[in-house]
């Protein structure tokens, strides 16, 4: 395509062509140190749904090697987030290699805490802001999960912040390199920031995984076990290609769930989420 | 302009494909045809980067995974319609796939497609509705459209396996110009030993023939031409036009087979060679795709679409009737 | 009628706490299964009637107070579920 980027973020390696300038220079910037992908993996396209779409009033198309029928265009204006949507796309429908969590991860002495929960129980930003305070960032949307090592695996990609979670990010990471402020998405505002450096440099650095958790924020800080058998099922919910993978998904998860301690956490705001963590941290 | 010549090089002749190849092309052209898993199995063992490798690895896998899940979901209809005594044909992919044909290695497999005969219609989809399939569109308008102007049942879905089934009572719609001796295809139908059977080799690929020409755009057409390239290489063009000829599919047939040999290098009769004046056409059209994967002409569009499978857990087996309420009871 | 279950290898069963977590290669579908219906698929290690598998579980199990109907109604579940099947 006319224009084009390859970069590579963990083990995935993504070309993504654009019939528009503007989108592949703002993901270029905010990829300028990760390392590019001399073969993809994934290919994503960023195209006008007719040509004389690429003009007048440009509509970005989202597309690649594995589409869905309702994903509707974005102004140009919107066109990194449009990307960054389709690149979670491929990775959503296509991925085979490791088993895929909708999750957020963060690691510290070689060991990864994986948060999870539906969209807006905090996952995104609880990650942030634990990478500000000495942990690793390993990725804010899927854990990849290797049935073979049992190992995770980072997928450190632009962290997509939504609403007031901006805020919150702007005031821990003082010097964070982000993107421009996106207004009036079907999402919200949204304003993309590049992980920390450590969380590039060290993206192909996997983790064993040592607690998994199920955040929600809002409510009165309170923490409840969850039973494996519970953690599992929400676990192939969280899953988009669980069902794919037949046995080796099934081996992956259940080993999972029997391998590390899952717990509920309920927590009224960051600060205390992070203590909340931290002493069950200590205590795994 | 590149099209998909490369793709269908390497599926023709694995050896021909040099390392330095735009893999990342291929297989984004690979993946836009629904051939990924084709092209895994015939390059596996080759030598090629290790990416490329390792993608080929989970294809093959993924191949795998849905030649199980489509085989249990022909059980299942098996379970299901085996009862009533009719003769139940699997067609397509999933027959590929059962009678252990070449066509299938690596195929995708959507639905599951399955031929009876008219008169036991109304029964088939009395017992499958019984037995858990559901319509997917409840529109009146729709399904007496289909159920008049259709080759077969309003699409049904199973609803715990997610799965959609179709039922198709012959092999082209009654409003199509030919009309396909439906009760020959059944009569001379190949049983596979469990109650179900497949179409015979000549039927066979006078559908898939059939499915790539008369029925639709082209849908899916490499695949549909290299499962005609298979099914031709595995059975031989023996007795194909004369049975193509009963059903008025003869120039489907040989459409088929002139593209099959033209581009995957498939034996066929010399008296079949020679061009038509559309040939040059349909062969574009079936190459239009370029490295990125993209239709290259408009008008020759397939759409790409992937439904996600979720997990469903069979909701009464979940968290129910524990042991003690079972001995309660 | 008799029953028919899957044979051992085509089955992965793992314990989660109160229910097994059970994956069937022939269809690649996973169930979660409370008792008794993992109870019910080992015991099915040839086809069986209704009577027979009730015995079987009611030895096997020390079943205090079988139950044929509930019984039937779990074969029934499993039936549906595609991991039994009448032989």
């Amino acid at each position: 395509m006319k224009h084009a980027l390859s970069v590579r973020i963990g083990p995935v390696g993504f070309r993504i062509g654009s019939d528009w300038r503007a989108p592949i220079e703002q993901l270029t910037d905010l990829y300028r140190d990760y390392p590019t992908a001399p073969i993809a993996d994934y290919t994503v396209r960023l195209f006008a749904s007719r040509a004389w779409r690429r003009w007048v009033r440009p509509s970005v198309t989202i597309g690649g090697d594995y589409m869905l029928p309702e994903a509707a265009p974005l102004p140009l204006s919107q066109g990194l987030l449009a990307a960054e949507m389709a690149m979670n796309l491929q990775l959503a429908l296509g991925h085979r290699r490791h088993l895929l969590l909708h999750a957020s991860v963060v690691e510290r002495d070689g060991r990864a805490l994986l948060m999870t929960g539906e969209s807006g129980a905090g996952k995104s930003t609880l990650a942030t802001l634990l990478a500000a305070h000495g942990w690793r960032f390993m990725g804010d949307e899927f854990a990849l999960l290797d049935g073979e090592t049992g190992q995770i695996h980072a997928f450190p990609r632009l962290i997509s912040l939504k609403g007031t979670s901006v805020a919150a990010a702007t005031s821990a990471w003082p010097d964070g390199r982000f993107g421009p402020l996106l207004a009036g998405t079907p999402k919200g505002d949204i304003r993309h920031l590049v992980p920390p450096v450590d969380a590039i440099a060290r993206m192909d650095e996997p983790a064993i995984p040592a607690l998994l958790l199920f955040p929600r924020h809002g409510f009165a800080a309170d923490t409840r076990e969850v039973p494996a058998s519970e953690a599992f099922v929400r676990l192939t919910q969280a899953s988009t290609n669980y069902v794919a993978l037949g046995e080796a998904g099934f081996a992956a998860l259940t080993g999972l769930v029997r391998a590390i301690p899952a717990r509920a956490i309920d927590y009224p705001d960051g600060a205390t989420a992070i203590r909340q963590v931290e002493e069950l941290w200590a205590r795994t | 302009m590149t099209d998909a010549s490369i793709l269908v090089a390497a599926l023709r002749d694995p050896q021909s494909l040099p390392l330095e190849t735009d893999w990342t092309a291929l297989i984004a052209m690979a993946r836009a045809e629904q051939l990924l898993g084709t092209l895994a199995y015939r390059l596996d063992g080759l030598p090629v980067p290790e990416i490329v490798a390792r993608l080929f690895d989970d294809a093959r896998s993924s191949a795998e995974q849905g030649r199980r899940i489509a085989l249990w979901e022909a059980e299942m209809a098996r379970r299901t319609l085996t009862p009533l005594g009719c003769p139940v044909v699997l067609l397509k992919g999933t027959a590929y796939v059962a009678a252990g044909l070449s066509a299938g290695r690596g195929r995708s497999i959507g639905d599951l497609d399955i031929l009876v005969p008219r008169a036991s219609l109304d029964a088939v989809e009395a017992a499958l509705l019984a037995a858990g399939w559901e319509w997917v569109k409840p529109d009146p308008y729709d399904d007496v459209y289909y159920r008049r102007w259709m080759h077969e049942l309003p699409p049904l879905i199973h609803r715990e396996r997610d799965r959609m089934i179709d039922v198709h009572h012959t092999i082209l719609p009654p409003t199509a110009r030919s009309s396909p001796d439906a009760a020959a295809l059944i009569a001379d139908a190949v049983p596979l030993g469990n109650g179900l059977s497949m179409l015979s080799p000549t039927d066979m690929i006078v559908h898939a023939a059939t499915h790539l020409l008369a029925d639709g755009d082209l849908s899916g057409g490499l695949r549909n031409l290299w499962d005609i390239h298979c099914l031709i290489d595995e059975f031989g063009t023996a007795g194909l036009d004369a049975r193509a000829r009963h059903h008025g599919l003869s120039p489907a047939v040989l459409r088929g087979g002139r593209q099959a040999h033209a581009l995957f290098g498939t034996e066929i009769p010399a008296s079949w060679r020679g061009w038509d004046p559309l040939d040059p056409w349909f062969q574009r059209r079936l190459l239009a795709r370029d490295g990125w994967g993209r239709a290259t002409r408009p008008a020759t569009r397939f759409g790409f679409y992937v439904r996600s499978h979720w997990l469903r857990m069979p909701p009464a087996m979940l968290a129910r009737h524990l042991w003690t309420k079972w001995r309660r009871s | 009628m008799r029953y028919r279950a899957p044979g051992a290898d085509a089955l992965i069963a793992t314990d989660l706490d109160h229910f097994t977590a059970l994956f069937h290669r022939t269809s690649g579908i996973t169930h979660l299964l409370a008792s008794p219906a993992p109870e019910i698929l080992a015991t099915l290690t040839t086809p069986m009637t209704l009577d027979e598998l009730m015995a079987a579980l009611v030895r096997d199990y020390a079943l205090a107070d079988p139950d044929r109907a509930a019984l039937s109604a779990r074969l029934d579940e499993l039936i549906a579920s595609g991991l039994v099947s009448p032989a």
